[in-house]
C-alpha cells in the first residue's frame, strides 16, 4: 500500500506512520476537513476473500477521492482513518468470518487527507455455500450517532495506547 | 405446455394493459404459450410463488431474494437504465423541507412494497428515525398513500419513484418530495423458474431484440422501458446481498 503524499492533500495536515491491524504500515496525512455524506446515496464496494477491493460504485470514488483504477486491487484498509480504534476492525473481521453481518459507524480517510463518516454494513458474499468475498454498503449516519462514536472511539483509542 | 408469467404488483394500474402487450409480443416471438396473471397485492402473488406455479416473473428486488435463494430462479434480463428508487414526499403545505426536520412519532404512510419501504426507512435514518419511534400505516396503494399525506393523516409518504412520477399532476401539485434515493444498483429483474430454465437463452435472445422490433418497441415504451439488458446470475446475487444489508435496524 502506497504512502500518502503531501501533493494529494488539500491543506497541510498531520503526518504519522500508521500500523494497521493486519500488519501493514503506511504514512498517513490527515486534516480536519469533513466531507458530508451525499443524501440518498449508498457507497458500495466489494473485496476478495483477502479484503482487496475488486469493485466499487461511483459514490465510493466520489467520497474517497480515489479513481476506480486507483482503488481496484488495494486493501480496503486504504480508507482507514487513524482515529478509528483497531478493536472496531478486529470485531468486523471476527464477525464476518463467522458468516454474520457487521454493522458499525466508521470514520474513513480520504485520499486528500479529509474524512467522512458512514454507517457501514459488511457481509460475506456466499455462493453455493462458499464464501467468495465481502461487500460493504455504507449509508448516511445521523449527526447524533456520529457525536456518540467520536467520544466512544476516542476512549477506545486511549485504552489501546 | 403453457407457462405462468406474473409481474411484481408495484406498477401503476395504468400499465396493466401494457404488460399484456408485452406478453403477447413474447409469445409471438418465442413461439411459447405464456399465460400472464397479474395480482393486486404482494401477498396473493407470494402465495402462487410458494405453490411453485410461477415460471416467469418480473420481480421486484426484494422478492428476487426469495425467488433466487429459496426457489432457484435464474436471472434473464433487466430493464435498461431503470433502477428502483424511493421518494419521500410531504404535503405541499407542510413545514417539513428536509429529512432532518422529521421528529420522533412522525406519521408515515407506506405500502406493502418491501423494497421501497426498506429504502425509504434508510432515507430517514439520518434523522434518527426507525420503526421503533415512528407511526407506520400500511396502505394498499400509492394513491392511498398520497391521499393520507394530502389529507394530513400522515406527515410523510413513501413512494416508488416511477409510480410517484405516474401520479396525476393534480395529485403531485399537492405533494412535495423532500428526498429521493440515489442507489442506482437496485432494480427489477426478469427471472425464470425451474420449468422455464431450459428456455432461458431463447428468452434472452428474444428479449434483447425487442427494442429493435416496432411492435416490441411500442410495448416497451408504454412501460417507459428503453429495452432489456441481459442479466448475469452474479448480478442478481450481488443485488440480493446488497438488499440484505438494508434490512431495517431494530
Amino acid at each position: 500500500m502506497k504512502d500518502m503524499i503531501p501533493s494529494d492533500v488539500s491543506k497541510s495536515g498531520t503526518t504519522i506512520r500508521h500500523k494497521y491491524y493486519n500488519g501493514f504500515e503506511r504514512t498517513l496525512i490527515f486534516t480536519d476537513i469533513e466531507t458530508s455524506f451525499p443524501e440518498g446515496n449508498l457507497i458500495v464496494s466489494r473485496t476478495d476473500i483477502d479484503g482487496n477491493i475488486i469493485g466499487c460504485n461511483k459514490a465510493f470514488c466520489d467520497m474517497s477521492g480515489f479513481t476506480k483504477e486507483e482503488l481496484i486491487g488495494q486493501p480496503h484498509c486504504i480508507l482507514r482513518h487513524p482515529d478509528m480504534p483497531a478493536a472496531a476492525f478486529k470485531d468486523l473481521w471476527n464477525t464476518v468470518e463467522q458468516g454474520k453481518h457487521w454493522h458499525g459507524y466508521v470514520k474513513n480517510l480520504r485520499k486528500d487527507g479529509g474524512y467522512y463518516w458512514v454507517y457501514a454494513t459488511v457481509i460475506p458474499n456466499v455462493r453455493e455455500g462458499k464464501r467468495i468475498g465481502f461487500s460493504s454498503i455504507r449509508r448516511q449516519p445521523s449527526r447524533v450517532k456520529i457525536q456518540e462514536h467520536i467520544a466512544l472511539y476516542k476512549k477506545m483509542k486511549a485504552q489501546e495506547a | 405446455m403453457s407457462f405462468f408469467f406474473t409481474v411484481s404488483p408495484d406498477f401503476s394500474p395504468l400499465h396493466i394493459s401494457d404488460w399484456f402487450l408485452v406478453n403477447t409480443w413474447l409469445q409471438r416471438n418465442t413461439g411459447e404459450q405464456i399465460h400472464l396473471e397479474l395480482f393486486d397485492d404482494f401477498e396473493s402473488q407470494r402465495k402462487v410463488i410458494e405453490e411453485k406455479k410461477v415460471d416467469l416473473i418480473y420481480s421486484n428486488p426484494y422478492d428476487a431474494a426469495i425467488l433466487v435463494r429459496k426457489h432457484g430462479f435464474k436471472a434473464v434480463a433487466r430493464p435498461r437504465d431503470l433502477t428502483d428508487e424511493a421518494i419521500i414526499a410531504v404535503a405541499a403545505s407542510s413545514p417539513i423541507t428536509k429529512v432532518e426536520d422529521l421528529k420522533p412519532q412522525t406519521r408515515i404512510a407506506t405500502t406493502d412494497d418491501p423494497n421501497v419501504h426498506m429504502m425509504a426507512m434508510i432515507l430517514i435514518e439520518p434523522a434518527d428515525l426507525s420503526k421503533a419511534n415512528t407511526v407506520i400505516t400500511i396502505r394498499d396503494s400509492y394513491m392511498r398513500v398520497a391521499q393520507d399525506v394530502i389529507g394530513g393523516i400522515a406527515d410523510v409518504g413513501f413512494f416508488l419513484k416511477s409510480t410517484y412520477d405516474d401520479l396525476s399532476d393534480i395529485v403531485k401539485k399537492q405533494l412535495r418530495p423532500i428526498t429521493t434515493s440515489r442507489i442506482y444498483m437496485v432494480h427489477h429483474a426478469l427471472l425464470v423458474g425451474n420449468n422455464m430454465i431450459p428456455l432461458k437463452e431463447k428468452l434472452q435472445q428474444t428479449l434483447v431484440k425487442m427494442s429493435a422490433d416496432p411492435e416490441g418497441k411500442s410495448a416497451l415504451e408504454a412501460l417507459s422501458f428503453s429495452g432489456w439488458d441481459l442479466l448475469e446470475q452474479e448480478d442478481v446475487e450481488f443485488m440480493i446481498d446488497l438488499m440484505d444489508t438494508l434490512v431495517e435496524k431494530e
